[in-house]
């Protein structure tokens, strides 16, 4: 039994990514980048109020909040799941904010933290330890979010105003060299967030557990854990980004947010996420955030086009993706069928 | 050789909802040994895995692990106790490299407590290289060959620092070549002091390897030993619980049986099926009542072959004709509306519906002829499934049971019911007995023989010479997409066969 030992141990064999392959995983890696770049530089050259420092300003306060939702969905999506909830808990934070500041700043900030935290930590307890599907839990929660922010502003009534002198509000509307508050939280939150996919074994597991949860589980990672955490992550961004929202407007509005978790859906996908998860960068989430508020704001600058345009111009965008996507998934298919 | 007991299971028992699994089963593994775990698809094998590895907690008996009685209740207990496992399904995440895949959940970092990629790439073709693999550790797995994956599979096993290390089937994807290399793998773990336990269905694999051996059947132990002290007509013996001289006999005489007659029309005949790099003008024809073998090795072509044939790989000529009528290539739907089904090669992703019953997965084909005005007839339904459970001898506590709970065997028999009651005129089987036991597979041969002497055209793929020679009529031998010979009658013997792939093609 030990002749075993002596036979020589051979290379195995090793199959090559085809070209085609390759190509298909740079477009959804760095596409969202190209093509923001192109968008911007075609922009520049067309439209004499597009590169200016006041539109830049603009385009990234208007981005800020979304990028910071769309940061929690990006984990979300890389784990295999969905949040469909963050547009109702982004208005409830909004509200909330404005409800708490009566009592000062900080609980203007904490209320909403607390209560879309425990929102996201309901969906995260639902889905890893209920064993419900992500979309109907988070579909649910959409719904019972938004009616508890009916119920508590009398069906949209009062829209609460913010003081404008206090600490809550000025991180909404201050600025720093130029650009607002809200988009250097963006930025640092991007840059952890950045930081905890890639390089720490938090981010290397939520792309195991989206690869193959069944593997990651089976491999001892503490996938139910990991899962109900990055709910409740995505729930405070989400509070967080509402009641950024809300201190920029010095208003809780009641209306806001209504589709908003599309939104982040659409900048993930285009970002280069993976619906089906598994492989994803946050990089890529802000480039599609960066794409879809560009688009936006190029047509605002055409100003004879309605305002609609924007969704159009973004769906063909996300469909053209989506596209990619499906052609290499079914090129990775292939191959694993053929071993 | 051996040295002091790792793992001691002793008494265990595990009961499941009207079956007993395991009743006061011992399994003791030392140190330094591997250790085979034999017998029949039903047997407890896999039930007895999961019970050590914390899947499954069992209803009596103990477990004594290094010394101490030990109680798993999840799979992360026992892994990190030190005891690890590689299923059969490779469990490992085919976006991520292979250096991740190997130090999942234990990443080597930095004194910022970031992931060192570098050292964990370092370190992953250390190891790997260790075993004789090379590969480029940054490649995501899904790049790579089944081979890598089941070796990275077990190196990973083999790294966490583990006392156990529990193999399923780990050569059921595996070329001769890649064995090699694991069962170097394997000696390295056992020289390192671990206890392995080895569990496959590949006789000579097992005498290779293994040092001592427990064989089950029916949920109970019924001989611990040696390797070397136990004869292989013995070890087959008890296996199947029964007097292996009668299942030769039996099993002879019913593959005798089929003698086709040579006059008849075909009632499969394709002609010149070409498809790039696969295919170089292929013919098969088969009577009715009459097996036909492909013969050939890995790659020549033999699952192609069929492939087209059932119209799921598109060619680029070549025709199929069916009870002389021409069939559509390239259309699933053609070939089966002419009688033509397939049993793919994989049944696990191809075919059976784990979470569906037993009556639900035979009757899903059929559906279309079983419903009026859409209305599926309850009644018509159990008729048919009970008449297939009966005639195919499927063991179901009952046709409402879960295809998933049953056994390997029959799972295969469930899909073959399930193609059969689409009342087919051509059978093609790829690998039928595949991942099947001893005692199924004979089971399994001569339900094909049977079915054959009532008329049906078989198509016959086996990675096994000796079921290709036994259960053939006459053999297609394959090399590289060609036929290179035709066997019939007497001519159908493993060494005619082998001396037709070695020097088949001039004569």
């Amino acid at each position: 039994m030990t002749a075993v030992t002596e036979q020589a141990a051979v290379a195995v064999a090793d199959k090559g990514m085809t070209k085609r392959e390759w190509i298909a995983g740079l477009v959804q890696r760095r596409g969202s980048v190209v093509v923001l770049a192109l968008v911007i530089l075609v922009s520049s050259f067309s439209f004499d109020t597009f590169a200016t420092l006041d539109n830049a300003r603009n385009v990234a306060m208007q981005s800020s909040f979304l990028a910071i939702v769309a940061l929690g969905m990006t984990f979300v999506i890389i784990s295999g799941g969905i949040d469909l909830s963050v547009g109702s808990v982004y208005a409830l934070g909004g509200v909330l904010a404005a409800i708490g500041i009566q009592w000062g700043s900080v609980a203007g900030l904490l209320l909403p933290l607390v209560v879309c935290g425990g929102i996201g930590l309901l969906n995260g307890a639902l889905v890893a330890y209920g064993r419900l599907a992500p979309f109907i839990v988070t579909l649910a929660t959409l719904l019972g979010a938004r009616g508890l922010l009916l119920a508590i502003t009398d069906e949209g009534a009062n829209t609460r105003l913010m003081p404008r002198d206090a600490v809550l509000t000025q991180i909404g509307q201050g600025t720093l060299l130029g650009f607002g508050y809200p988009v250097w939280i963006a930025v640092v939150l991007f840059a952890v967030g950045v930081v905890v996919l890639q390089r720490t074994r938090v981010g290397h597991s939520v792309l195991a557990i989206g690869g193959s949860a069944e593997a990651a589980r089976l491999m001892g990672l503490p996938v139910a854990r990991r899962t109900m955490w990055l709910y409740t992550a995505s729930g405070l961004l989400a509070g967080l980004s509402g009641a950024l929202a809300a201190a920029y407007s010095a208003s809780g509005v009641t209306i806001v947010g209504v589709g908003f978790e599309l939104d982040a859906i659409a900048a993930v996908v285009i970002g280069g996420t993976l619906l089906t998860g598994g492989a994803g960068t946050v990089g890529g989430t802000l480039a599609g955030v960066l794409l879809l508020m560009v688009i936006q704001n190029v047509i605002n600058q055409i100003g004879t086009l309605s305002s609609h345009y924007q969704s159009v111009v973004s769906g063909a965008f996300l469909a053209a993706v989506v596209a990619i996507q499906a052609y290499l998934s079914r090129a990775h298919l292939g191959r694993e069928r053929s071993t | 050789m051996t040295g002091d007991v790792v793992l001691d299971a002793r008494a265990v028992g595990k009961r499941f909802p009207g079956v007993v699994a395991l009743s006061d089963v011992d399994l003791t593994l030392a140190a330094g040994e591997v250790h085979a775990l034999v017998g029949e698809n039903g047997a407890g094998k896999s039930t007895l895995i999961k019970v050590l590895t914390g899947v499954h907690p069992p209803d009596s008996g103990e477990l004594v692990f290094q010394g101490g009685p030990v109680r798993f209740s999840r799979p992360l207990d026992a892994q990190a106790a030190g005891i690890s496992t590689v299923y059969q399904e490779i469990n490992l995440v085919p976006l991520m490299s292979v250096a991740s895949n190997l130090f999942l959940g234990r990443e080597p970092r930095t004194r910022w407590g970031l992931m060192d990629f570098r050292a964990m790439n370092t370190a992953a073709s250390t190891l790997l290289r260790s075993y004789g693999v090379e590969v480029d550790v940054t490649r995501p797995l899904r790049t790579l060959g089944a081979g890598v994956r089941q070796m990275v599979a077990v190196a990973r096993a083999a790294a966490t620092d583990a006392r156990v290390v529990i193999l399923d089937e780990p050569t059921s994807s595996l070329e001769p070549r890649e064995v090699d290399t694991l069962f170097a793998i394997i000696d390295r773990v056992r020289a390192g002091g671990a206890a392995v336990l080895y569990v496959s269905h590949r006789l000579d694999e097992l005498y290779r390897i293994c040092d001592t051996v427990t064989v089950l059947r029916d949920g109970r132990k019924v001989h611990s030993g040696p390797m070397a002290e136990l004869p292989r007509l013995r070890l087959v013996a008890l296996m199947l619980g029964r007097d292996l001289e009668q299942i030769r006999k039996e099993g002879t005489t019913k593959f005798d049986s089929a003698q086709p007659e040579a006059r008849q029309t075909p009632v499969l005949a394709a002609k010149g099926l070409t498809s790039p790099h696969l295919l170089h003008g292929v013919d098969v024809t088969v009577r009715p009542g009459e097996i036909v073998g492909l013969g050939g090795l890995l790659g020549a072509g033999r699952s192609e072959t069929v492939r087209a044939i059932a119209g799921s790989l598109p060619v680029d000529s070549g025709t199929v004709t069916v009870a002389g009528k021409s069939v559509r290539s390239g259309s699933v739907a053609a070939a089966m509306r002419a009688g033509v089904v397939m049993l793919p090669e994989d049944r696990k992703s191809d075919g059976i519906l784990p979470d569906l019953s037993v009556r639900e997965n035979i009757v899903l084909a059929a559906l279309p002829r079983l419903s009026a005005a859409g209305l599926v007839s309850r009644k018509r339904q159990d008729t048919i499934v009970d008449t297939f459970i009966r005639r195919l001898r499927i063991k179901a506590s009952s046709p409402d049971q879960k295809v998933g709970e049953l056994s390997g065997g029959n799972q295969q028999k469930v899909l073959l019911a399930r193609l059969l009651c689409r009342e087919p005129k051509v059978l093609l089987l790829d690998e039928p007995t595949r991942g099947i036991d001893v005692g199924a597979k004979a089971e399994v041969q001569a339900l094909v023989a049977e079915l054959a002497a009532e008329g049906l055209g078989v198509v016959l793929i086996s990675s096994e010479f000796e079921e290709v020679v036994e259960g053939s009529d006459s053999i297609v031998v394959l090399r590289e997409g060609h036929v290179v010979a035709q066997l019939r009658g007497g001519d159908v013997t493993e060494q005619k066969l082998i001396a037709a792939l070695a020097e088949g093609g001039d004569g």
